[in-house]
């Protein structure tokens, strides 16, 4: 008997009708995750992956096809399936405490509950001397923590994440990489990560599948193998980059002279 | 992970820049003594006005003056008028402040519900917005018609002076609520009817406030009209009086003191909104 994946998507596809227009934004994708990998979808913009995204998500259905979670179909969002955006999302009038516990007192755990984990992942995301700040009062990165941080005390299983560094600097966005690779390290986590950066993808994941546009669809799957922590300036990972970034930018029509 | 790193340890609160502690006397004074300019020029501008015998109508600043002490405790001209300042102030906070409160409690609700739910939008919207245009000076006759000669003439003044802008400000805050904060929501665990409660109202806070601050402000814009229905008590009620009896200062005594209260009462609303908005970065004081 097979295994049944934390994450099983079957032939999905997406057409959206803007006005007398049919956009097909993502074509016959297949994709099986199983628990604890980091997988990371990577491509062009118009590729689809961040549709793919949001109908594991939940947030759109899908117009074919299926999306699985432990082989129960997907219907709409969930806590077991947190999501992290790449503009925060985060409620402006919680503080850090708040936006954090917010999961967990919806979903009506008792107050002392609430109270023990909100700790438990202020401290985790280091966020301790902020805890009653505003997210207006903080930076981008400390705002990602605590987008992070809220879905995990929300006791998500998988985390999807949605280009969440790519509005960050260089300094913050690596940062931000380590720590998350050291969550997920601890937690065991499964990570479903949108990328557009080749490297990025390859210093994060277990696997990365790389999507095409026009219409969107999934291109390829490649195995990283490369030890953690992993060396950006690595020979062995800069060979695995020229040859993502060739299967990448093969599929971009060339430039008219 | 700790947060001893460039982001969490050396990262200072963002917070609103504070200007440095002010050095004098002069510095810290200064916003209030540029605020005094314009109400000091005009104020010389009228003492000008009426010394040089520009106008005969009009009283001077200090005659002004006197007959405000009269109007408010009286022992210069000991008339009908001296020593009811606070009558005529308390009849109008009265009905200010009630038919403020009865617009809030009516508009505030509705609003939330045009903004969220469909049927309710598709059944009163249209009708709103045609009542809108009409001033609410154009309901006097028909309000005397319908409430008699009296206060509740005025209330119903006031409450529909206040009622639209804190209907439409309520609907136009549910309305922009970003819609990523639902997603957000629902992928915590709020779905649904929670949502109202957990996303809507405090996103709509904002907006709503600002409604409440505009719906003050014309309900204190309203009540001389609404005190024009032959009520005997209310600062519009004096004003009426004051012109029919050809007493100028009495007019201007009245004016002043609905500027003063209305002011006063709006300071106390944005008091309360920067306290409740403190998150906001718009509101935060």
């Amino acid at each position: 008997m097979a295994e049944i994946p934390i994450l099983g998507v079957r032939g999905v596809g997406k057409t959206y009708a803007l006005g007398e227009q049919r956009i097909e934004a993502l074509r016959g994708a297949d994709l099986v995750v199983r628990k604890g990998e980091f997988v990371c979808l990577i491509g062009a913009s118009g590729c689809g992956k961040s549709t793919l995204l949001r109908i594991v998500a939940g947030f759109e259905p899908p117009s074919t096809g299926t999306a699985e979670m432990w082989g129960m179909p997907i219907t709409g969002p969930a806590p077991d399936r947190g999501m992290v955006f790449q503009d925060y999302g985060l409620f402006p009038w919680l503080t850090v405490r708040q936006n954090i516990g917010f999961g967990p007192a919806a979903r009506g755990r008792p107050r002392a509950e609430v109270k023990a984990t909100v700790e438990r992942f202020v401290e985790l995301v280091g966020l301790g001397r902020f805890a009653d700040a505003w997210p207006h009062q903080l930076s981008g990165g400390m705002k990602q923590r605590v987008a992070i941080a809220r879905v995990l005390a929300n006791d998500a299983e998988i985390v999807l994440m949605d280009e969440p560094f790519g509005a960050l600097d260089a300094m913050t966005r690596e940062r931000l990489q380590d720590e998350l690779l050291e969550i997920w390290q601890r937690t065991r986590l499964t990570v479903l990560f949108v990328t557009h950066s080749i490297e990025e993808a390859i210093f994060l994941a277990d696997r990365v599948v790389v999507m095409e546009p026009g219409p969107g669809r999934i291109a390829s799957a490649h195995t990283i193998d490369l030890p953690r922590p992993r060396d950006v300036a690595s020979p062995e990972f800069n060979a695995i980059r020229r040859d993502l970034g060739r299967r990448l930018h093969s599929h971009h029509a060339p430039k008219a002279a | 992970m700790t947060g001893t790193g460039i982001e969490g340890g050396a990262g200072a609160l963002a917070a609103p820049a504070r200007r440095p502690a002010a050095s004098g006397w002069l510095e810290r004074t200064r916003p209030m003594l540029l605020a005094m300019i314009v109400p000091a020029l005009l104020l010389a501008l009228w003492q000008f006005a009426t010394t040089q015998g520009w106008t005969r109508l009009i009283p001077t600043p200090a005659e002004t003056a006197r007959y405000m002490v009269d109007f408010a405790v009286g022992g210069v001209w000991d008339d009908a008028f001296s020593a009811t300042l606070h009558v005529h102030l308390l009849a109008s906070v009265q009905r200010v402040y009630g038919g403020f409160a009865l617009a809030a409690l009516v508009a505030v609700p509705l609003g939330l519900m045009i903004g969220r739910i469909l049927l309710v939008r598709q059944l009163l919207d249209p009708f709103l917005q045609l009542m809108r245009p009409i001033p609410v000076t154009a309901w006097l006759p028909l309000s005397m018609l319908l409430f008699g000669l009296g206060p509740r003439s005025a209330f119903f003044l006031v409450f529909l002076g206040a009622f639209y802008p804190i209907l439409l400000n309520t609907v136009f805050g549910v309305r922009s609520v970003e819609p990523r904060l639902f997603e957000a929501a629902a992928m915590l665990g709020c779905g649904g009817r929670a949502q109202f409660y957990k996303v809507v109202l405090p996103a709509a806070l904002p907006s709503i406030f600002t409604g409440l601050r505009l719906g003050l402000g014309l309900a204190w814009f309203v009540i001389v009209v609404g005190e024009m229905t032959g009520v005997p008590q209310g600062l519009g009620a004096v004003i009426m009086d004051g012109r029919t009896l050809s007493r100028t200062e009495l007019v201007i005594c009245g004016m002043i003191v609905i500027g003063v209260a209305g002011y006063v009462s709006d300071r106390l609303v944005v008091a309360l909104m920067n306290r409740l908005l403190r998150w906001s970065p718009t509101h935060a004081a």
